[in-house]
């Protein structure tokens, strides 16, 4: 079988920790830019972007939210760049229940970085704007990428049937609802 | 609802122990703006004249600007204000960093703390949570570690905290209170230590509000991008190796010896080398671009933060080179002093120790070379022990108290206070005035709009004038295109420039802009992104007040008068308005004396430097002339005050 080639443009903030001085503008303005009506206050914590101070290497790390998780990391990777250690925490996105980053600080709902996106939209979403030490920069990409083929029914149905063989049916129902719980609708 | 401002103080109790929040007026904001502004009304009216530095009724007002919090770039510096048992009189400190505008995000404007706690306490505020803690655990810790502590045991990494370190515990005047690598100078952390709060830490996720949202950004952020392009704001030092500025031009060890020649190519070249060896990184203030602190790592000693001058004052108090100012400041920086104040007192003792007045009696065991006795001396000092119990008083202070000659080697404070180490040749008038009249204590605190020196040529000069939009009136242009030589002004453009210098100051204290992109940088190269022209459009927006370059030009003189009047009821006179006597080396008593009554007139002060009814009217003072009366500090004015009950009826 064959699949199409499509287009898609892939936005990327680019992050050099090198120049980021750990001034949180780019909080302040990511919070003005999301208040309703927009500009109106100014709630550093409400921002879809922080300033992570990486323990380990005492670097200022400016993270963009990513999406909500309900659970912790068990076990977390901690890797060396340069001869320096970084934990996986200091780069990562994710709204997660090991630290504060990334919840509404009235309603405890987690943010999630939109990019800014707006009608109309903006040349540079806000954060780059602001961050005068250019440690934030913005670049569109365009990437043809294959559609993949959609897995066929058979196939779950197949993958499924040996797990009943081997755990019973009782457990993959339970651990079907244990996974679908986490899952977001 | 409020703008730009939370509209609440945090009034803290230490001595019973109790937290309230309470709403200001807002009719105060625009007569005080905040930070400085509104701490001096508060001391004004809560503190009498009469209450000792160390009595539980001194405040410590701990202040947000009025743009903290508020898209404004730069809009940072925490002011900290109280009585100094140095002075005597206000003591004007301010910090940068991250402090300030999360109290606003927390709720406060300002916390105004009384009293004294029984044993070493935070305090810790967390939004509407406020609560007073147990320090004795961090009883002797430096200024970052507690920092450090406090986040942990609070689980908080984005805790922002301002804490003493064993200086302050111990009430050395010269203790500074810090926050990150911040410090603030100017004897406020004596009276942090002295009410037994160790630190506060602040934790803030409110909302804060802007009146005109919109227009406010976009003002603001064309600003930050100027900054950001601009090599005429921030600390030009945080990059520039060159410093021969500050070797060639200010004296050494005890503000005594100046040496010419100093800096060479080749001593450049190594101290590069070693800032360069040993810097982590550069960082900045909150919402700021600009990047003025060095933070380094010296092997074997903590690491430490410095802008400015602040890395040249203890080698060349010490007659050493930098990797002794890189060794020491990490341990000062811990234990809390002012980098300004404490070399000069450490220099002060070891000529003291030279010329006999002190003997080697009072320095056991000493080290005999110049790093092991400033090492020494700053153990000493920092612990009150021995010698260092007498010398934690400051220099004028210890003067005093060791006597015998002494005060002699007391040759470079005004009003008691350690001054910048500059002995010159020619009065520059407006540095005469300034360092006579200042109240903001240390110099770098009230210069700063017009520049130092004139240019050299005609054609540079008008170049200049051309492109400055700093001014607040065209005829500063014409001064200074006429000015030629440094020592060679009218009168009358003096007392215009020291006022304007003085005005910006002010001006930033209560909004809380940084120095280095508005008052203290015009003075080198005229291009600042703030100035008295776009300021009050930025509080317009920012507060939905009204204000125009005249009001702020207004608000700036009431508070500067305002500020005057606290001093002047804790006994400030003209006697006391004197630069050090060997400043410069050729002086004119009867032109300095003439120029100093000159411009207590264009002030609108009498001729001992007090405020007239008329001026602090004019100003929305009259209840400050009111009690100046009251006090028979001012005489009673019989056509001033016609329609007015008599001040005699009232008691004071
Ligand atoms: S604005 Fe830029 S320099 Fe400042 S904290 Fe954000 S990423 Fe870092
Ligand atoms: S891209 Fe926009 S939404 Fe995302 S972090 Fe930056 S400012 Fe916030
Ligand atoms: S100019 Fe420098 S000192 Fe001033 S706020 Fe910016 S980074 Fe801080």
């Amino acid at each position: 079988m064959t699949a199409g080639l499509t287009t898609k443009t892939v936005k990327e903030i680019l992050v050099d920790i090198d120049k980021c001085t750990g001034c949180r503008a780019c909080e302040m303005a990511c919070s003005a830019y999301h208040a309703t009506p927009r500009y109106s206050s100014i709630n550093p914590s409400k921002a879809r972007i922080r300033v992570v101070c990486d323990e380990i290497n005492d670097e200022y790390v400016p993270i963009r939210a990513g999406d909500y998780t309900p659970s912790e990391c068990n076990g977390r990777h901690i890797y060396t760049i340069g001869g320096k250690q970084y934990s996986e925490c200091s780069f990562c996105g994710a709204s997660c229940p090991s630290r504060d980053y990334f919840v509404e600080p009235d309603s405890g709902l987690p943010l999630k970085c939109d990019m800014c996106e707006s009608v109309p939209a903006l040349e540079v979403p806000m954060c780059v704007k602001v961050c005068g030490a250019e440690a934030l920069t913005y670049v569109e990409r365009e990437v043809k990428r294959e559609e993949k083929e959609q897995v066929k029914r058979g196939e779950i149905e197949i993958g499924l049937e040996s797990l009943v063989k081997k755990h019973g049916v009782q457990a993959v129902i339970e651990t079907m609802a244990q996974i679908s719980k986490g899952l977001k609708p | 609802m409020r703008y730009a401002e939370t509209g609440f103080n945090l009034e803290i109790d230490l001595s019973r122990g109790s937290i309230d929040k309470v709403e200001t007026d807002p009719r105060d904001t625009e007569l005080y703006l905040g930070g400085q502004g509104m701490a001096a009304k508060i001391l004004f009216e809560r503190v009498p004249a009469d209450v000792d530095p160390f009595s539980p009724d001194n405040l410590l007002i701990f202040s947000t600007g009025l743009l903290h919090g508020t898209p404004a770039p730069a809009a940072n510096r925490t002011v900290v204000n109280t009585f100094s048992p140095q002075t005597n009189l206000m003591s004007h400190s301010l910090f940068g960093g991250f402090f300030g505008p999360e109290l606003k995000y927390a709720g406060y404007d300002r916390i105004i703390i009384r009293g004294k706690a029984p044993d070493l306490v935070y305090l810790y505020i967390n939004n509407d949570k406020v609560e007073i803690r147990d320090a004795t655990h961090l009883r002797g810790k430096g200024t970052t570690e507690t920092g450090e502590l406090i986040k942990k045991e609070l689980n908080d990494q984005k805790v922002q905290v301002a804490a003493i370190g064993l200086a302050g515990e111990n009430r050395v005047f010269m203790a500074s209170i810090d926050h990150n690598h911040a410090s603030a100078a100017r004897g406020v952390g004596v009276i942090m230590g002295d009410k037994r709060l160790k630190a506060i830490a602040v934790r803030g996720t409110k909302e804060l509000n802007i009146a005109h949202p919109a227009e406010m950004f976009e003002i603001c952020q064309d600003i930050h991008l100027k900054m950001a392009a601009s090599s005429g704001c921030g600390d030009w030092m945080a990059d520039d190796e060159d410093d021969s500025f500050h070797h060639n031009h200010f004296a050494w060890g005890n503000a005594r010896k100046r040496i010419k020649n100093y800096w060479s190519d080749e001593l450049q070249e190594r101290w590069t080398r070693w800032k360069y060896d040993h810097m982590d990184r550069q960082t900045g203030c909150y919402n700021c671009p600009k990047k003025c602190r060095n933070v380094m790592s010296w092997p074997g000693k903590p690491r430490f933060g410095y802008k400015c001058f602040g890395k040249d004052t203890y080698h060349m108090a010490a007659f050493l080179e930098l990797d002794f100012s890189y060794e020491i400041l990490g341990i000062a920086q811990e234990y809390g002093v002012d980098s300004y104040a404490t070399p000069q007192v450490m220099a002060f003792a070891l000529e003291l120790l030279e010329a006999g007045i002190l003997t080697d009696k009072d320095f056991p065991d000493m080290p005999a070379d110049s790093r092991g006795r400033f090492f020494y001396l700053l153990e000493k000092i920092v612990r009150r022990e021995g010698i260092g119990d007498i010398l934690a008083n400051s220099v004028s202070h210890a003067a005093k108290q060791i006597g015998n000659g002494a005060e002699a080697y007391d040759h470079n404070t005004v009003k008691k206070f350690e001054q910048l180490p500059i002995k010159l040749g020619k009065v520059n008038p407006a540095f005469f005035l300034m360092l006579a009249t200042g109240e903001k204590m240390s110099i770098t605190q009230i210069e700063g709009s017009f520049p130092q020196d004139p240019l050299p040529t005609q054609e540079e000069r008008d170049e200049f004038v051309k492109k400055w939009e700093a001014v607040p009136d065209d005829k500063f242009k014409e001064y200074f295109r006429n000015w030629k030589k440094k020592s060679e002004i009218s009168d009358e453009a003096t007392c215009d420039i020291v006022e304007w210098n003085e005005a910006m100051h002010y001006i930033d204290d209560a909004i809380g802009t940084c120095g280095f992109v508005s008052s203290f940088r015009g003075q080198f190269g005229g291009a600042v992104p703030y100035h008295v022209n776009n300021i009050p459009g930025i509080i317009a927006l920012a507060t939905g007040m009204e204000m125009d370059q005249q009001k702020l030009w207004k608000t700036a003189q009431r508070i500067r008068a305002l500020v005057r009047a606290v001093n002047v009821r804790r006994g400030l006179r003209r006697k006391d308005e004197r630069p050090p006597e060997d400043h410069w080396a050729v002086r004119n008593e009867e032109y300095e004396q003439n120029l100093l009554s000159k411009y207590y007139e264009f002030k609108g002060w009498t001729s001992e430097g007090i405020p007239t009814r008329q001026k602090l009217e004019n100003l929305d003072l009259g209840y400050v002339a009111d009690d100046l009366e009251q006090r028979g500090i001012l005489k009673i004015d019989a056509s001033a005050t016609a329609g007015r009950p008599s001040a005699e009826t009232v008691t004071g």
